[in-house]
C-alpha cells in the first residue's frame, strides 16, 4: 500500500515537472512583486505576441531569494528584484545573461541606468521602476528648512519624539552613513563606532519603527516626520496629510527594481520578447501610471498622467544630489552592521 | 504497513472484546499521531538540528556542525568581534523584557479576569449565557484588526484622549501610544478571554455549599477565599495563566503596532534572523530552542510540584 502510493506520488511529481519544463513556445512564467504589474499590460502582450503569461507574486526581495534557493529556480523565466538583490542573485549564480543585440529596444534605457553598480553594463537585467527613500515632514508641525538628514538624526525641538523610521536595516543605516558622510560597508572602526553612537543618540528622539505603517503614522498624526518612500509620501498627501517630501543635501537612498533573466529559464525566447516589450515607452508609461514611481527608460513622459509628470516627489530639485543605492557588503563587514542594528533595537 | 495489520487483526478476532476495542482506538488515533509527528515533532527536531549547523550568508545553512549560534547568544566579543570575551547581555535582556511583559499581562488578566469569571459563573439562567456571549463577541474579529483599532482609540488625537480632554480630566493628551503601557493594554485586551473562560469553567463546578460550611465554622471571607475557593478553582487559574502567558511571550502584533517596534521582543528577534538583512537561520533556530527549553522547564517544574502535592 505504502509503496504503491509512493509510486503514484513520484509519478505525479514527474508528470507535473514534465508539464512545467516542457518549453512550449507561446508561454512565459514570471515571478513578480504583488500589485506591481497592471493586468492590461499582460493582456496587451498576449494579444500582440500570442504568448500566455502566468504570474506568481512575492512580497519582499528576501522572500524572492529564499523561494528561488528553496528550489523554484528553473520554473520561472523572469523575476523583478531590487538593486542590491540583483547583485546577490548574480553572486549566487541565479541569473542568466543576454546579449545587447537580443534586445532591439536596449538603447531606450536611460544612460545613467546602464552602468549601474549592481549589474555593471546590464548583463542580466533591465530597469523596471525606480524611486527614492528619504523622509517627509508635516508642515503644520515644523515649517523650517528640511533639506538636511539632521531632521531625522538630530531633529529640531518641534519634531523630537515624533519621528518614525523605517524598520529596515539597509535603509536606516545607509541614511545614517550619509548623514555622517562615511562610506557604506566601511571597515574603519572609528567610522563604525561613530555610526553606532549616532544611532543610539538619535533613537532617543524617535517615536517608532515601521515600514508598512510609514504612511499611516504621518496621515494620523502619530508621527510628525518620518522616513518614507517617495511614492508612499505622495499617497500620504493624497490622504490629507500636509507633508513635504525632502531631498536632503547629504544625500538620500535610491532604489531600482529590475527585470532579470533567471538561470534555467524554461521559456528563454519568450522572456527576451517580454524584456524588449518592457523597454517600449508606451508600455512602461502604463506601468508607471499604475505604480506611481519612475521609469528608467527614455520617452515615457508623454504617456504619463499630468499629475505624475509634475509631482514633487518624483522630480528632485536641481540642487539635490543624486540618490545612493544601498551597497552589498561582504560577510565580515555585514556582521558588524548587523551588530549595530541589534544594538539599536536591543 | 500491511504486515503490521495482519497479525493484529487476527488476534483481535480471536481474543477478547476489549483488545478489539483497543485496537480500533489505536487506529482511530493514527491521524492525530501522524499530525502531531509531522507538524509538531518534525519541525522542532528540524529546529534543533538547524541550531547546530553553520550559517550560510544571507539565508540558508551549511551542513557542518557548529556551536556558533549558541556562542552568539551567550558570549559578547564586542562590536568588531575581537575584544576579550564577556557575557552577552543583549539577548538575555530581550528575553527578560519579553518574560516581564508576559508576566505583567498575565497578572492584569488574572486581576480582572477572576472577578469577571466569578460574576458570570454565579449568574443564573439566561443571563449567564448572555455574559459569556458578550465576552466572546469581540474575538470573532481578527486579532490584527482589533490591535489596529486599539491603536486608533488610544492615539494622541484619538477618542479616548478627546473624551478625557472634554471631561476636563486631563489638560494635555496622554501619550500612551508607542509606550510599554500601550503594549500591556494590547496584550491584556488580546488575551483576557483566555483567562476568563477556564476560570469560569472551574468556578461553575465549584460547590458553594463548601463556602457555607466554612462560614458556619467561623471562617472569615478572606480565609474562605484563600483556603477553600482558590484551591478548588486552581486548575482553571493555572490553565488561564498558561493560556495568557505563553502567547504573550511570543506576541509581536502588540509590541510592533502599539509599542512602535523600538525594541526587539523574542518574537521579532527570531523573525529578524529569517527575514532580516543577514539571514542567520541557525541563530534564529537557537533562540527558538532556548525559549522552548525555558518554557518546558517551567511547565515541568509546575507539573512535578502538582503531582507531589497530590501524592502527599
Amino acid at each position: 500500500m505504502k509503496i504503491s502510493s509512493t509510486k503514484t506520488l513520484v509519478a505525479a511529481i514527474a508528470l507535473s515537472l514534465a508539464a512545467t519544463s516542457a518549453s512550449a513556445s507561446g508561454k512565459l512564467s514570471i515571478y513578480h512583486w504583488f500589485e506591481y504589474m497592471p493586468q492590461q499590460v499582460l493582456d496587451d502582450f498576449k494579444a500582440k505576441f500570442d504568448i500566455e503569461v502566468t504570474m506568481d507574486t512575492y512580497d519582499s526581495n528576501e522572500s524572492l531569494l529564499a523561494s528561488l534557493k528553496a528550489g523554484k529556480i528553473g520554473s520561472y523565466d523572469l523575476a523583478f528584484p531590487g538593486d542590491y538583490m540583483v547583485a546577490i542573485m548574480a553572486n549566487q549564480g541565479l541569473l542568466d545573461t543576454y546579449q545587447r543585440s537580443e534586445l532591439s529596444n536596449f538603447d531606450n534605457i536611460q544612460k545613467q541606468w546602464i552602468d549601474v553598480e549592481f549589474d555593471k553594463g546590464r548583463k542580466s537585467s533591465i530597469p523596471y521602476q525606480w524611486g527614492t527613500t528619504s523622509f517627509s515632514v508635516n508642515r503644520d508641525v515644523y515649517s523650517g528648512s528640511i533639506d538636511s538628514t539632521a531632521i531625522i538624526f538630530d531633529p529640531p525641538k518641534e519634531l523630537r519624539g515624533k519621528i518614525n523610521v523605517l524598520d529596515s536595516q539597509g535603509e536606516v543605516l545607509t541614511m545614517a552613513s550619509l548623514h555622517l558622510g562615511i562610506p557604506q560597508c566601511s571597515t574603519d572602526r572609528k567610522q563604525l563606532k561613530k555610526l553606532n553612537d549616532l544611532l543610539l543618540s538619535a533613537k532617543a528622539q524617535w517615536a517608532s519603527f515601521g515600514s508598512d505603517t510609514a504612511k499611516e503614522v504621518l496621515v494620523s498624526g502619530d508621527a510628525a516626520a518620518g522616513m518614507i518612500y517617495n511614492g508612499y509620501s505622495a499617497k500620504a498627501k493624497e490622504e490629507g496629510a500636509n507633508v513635504e517630501y525632502a531631498y536632503p543635501k547629504e544625500g538620500y537612498v535610491a532604489w531600482m527594481d529590475n527585470v532579470v533573466l533567471l538561470r534555467d529559464a524554461p521559456n528563454r525566447a519568450s522572456a527576451i520578447t517580454f524584456m524588449n516589450y518592457m523597454l517600449e515607452p508606451e508600455v512602461m508609461g502604463k506601468i508607471t501610471n499604475f505604480s506611481q514611481y519612475s521609469a528608467g527608460i527614455q520617452g515615457v513622459a508623454p504617456f504619463l498622467t499630468e499629475k505624475l509628470r509634475n509631482s514633487p516627489e518624483n522630480n528632485p530639485p536641481a540642487s539635490a544630489p543624486v540618490g545612493t543605492f544601498v551597497a552589498v557588503c561582504d560577510e565580515q563587514t555585514q556582521l558588524v552592521y548587523d551588530r549595530i542594528w541589534t544594538n539599536l533595537k536591543k | 504497513m500491511a504486515t503490521v495489520i495482519a497479525p493484529n487483526s487476527t488476534t483481535a478476532e480471536s481474543s477478547n472484546h476489549s483488545s478489539l476495542v483497543g485496537n480500533i482506538r489505536d487506529w482511530l488515533l493514527m491521524p492525530s499521531w501522524l499530525v502531531i509527528g509531522l507538524f509538531l515533532v518534525m519541525p522542532v527536531l528540524m529546529m534543533l538540528v538547524y541550531s547546530f549547523l553553520t550559517k550560510e550568508f544571507r539565508g540558508g545553512v551549511i551542513w557542518e556542525f557548529s556551536l556558533a549560534a549558541y556562542d552568539q547568544f551567550f558570549i559578547d566579543r564586542g562590536l568588531f568581534g575581537d575584544e576579550p570575551i564577556k557575557i552577552e547581555w543583549t539577548y538575555i535582556n530581550i528575553f527578560w523584557r519579553s518574560f516581564w511583559q508576559a508576566g505583567l499581562a498575565t497578572t492584569f488578566c488574572f486581576l480582572i479576569g477572576f472577578p469577571t469569571a466569578w460574576y458570570i459563573a454565579t449568574r443564573t439562567g439566561n443571563s449567564k449565557h448572555i455574559w459569556l456571549f458578550l465576552i466572546t463577541i469581540p474575538y470573532w474579529v481578527n486579532l490584527l484588526i482589533r490591535t489596529v483599532s486599539l491603536k486608533f482609540l488610544i492615539r494622541d488625537n484619538g477618542p479616548v484622549n478627546d473624551w478625557l480632554l472634554t471631561l476636563g480630566a486631563i489638560s494635555e493628551p496622554l501619550s500612551i501610544i508607542n509606550t510599554n503601557l500601550a503594549v500591556q493594554l494590547g496584550l491584556f485586551y488580546s488575551y483576557l478571554p483566555f483567562m476568563v473562560l477556564p476560570i469560569y469553567a472551574s468556578v461553575e463546578r465549584y460547590n458553594f455549599a463548601l463556602s457555607e460550611a466554612a462560614a458556619d465554622l467561623y471562617a472569615g471571607r478572606w480565609t474562605i477565599l484563600a483556603k477553600i475557593v482558590l484551591p478548588a478553582v486552581k486548575p482553571g487559574i493555572i490553565a488561564g495563566c498558561i493560556l495568557v502567558f505563553v502567547p504573550s511571550l511570543g506576541a509581536f502584533l502588540a509590541p510592533d503596532l502599539l509599542g512602535g517596534a523600538k525594541n526587539f521582543m523574542i518574537g521579532s528577534l527570531i523573525e529578524e534572523q529569517f527575514k532580516g538583512n543577514a539571514g542567520n537561520w541557525p541563530f534564529g533556530a537557537a533562540i527558538s530552542m532556548i525559549l522552548l527549553s525555558m518554557v518546558l522547564v517551567v511547565l515541568t517544574y509546575y507539573a512535578r510540584s502538582q503531582t507531589r502535592r497530590e501524592n502527599s
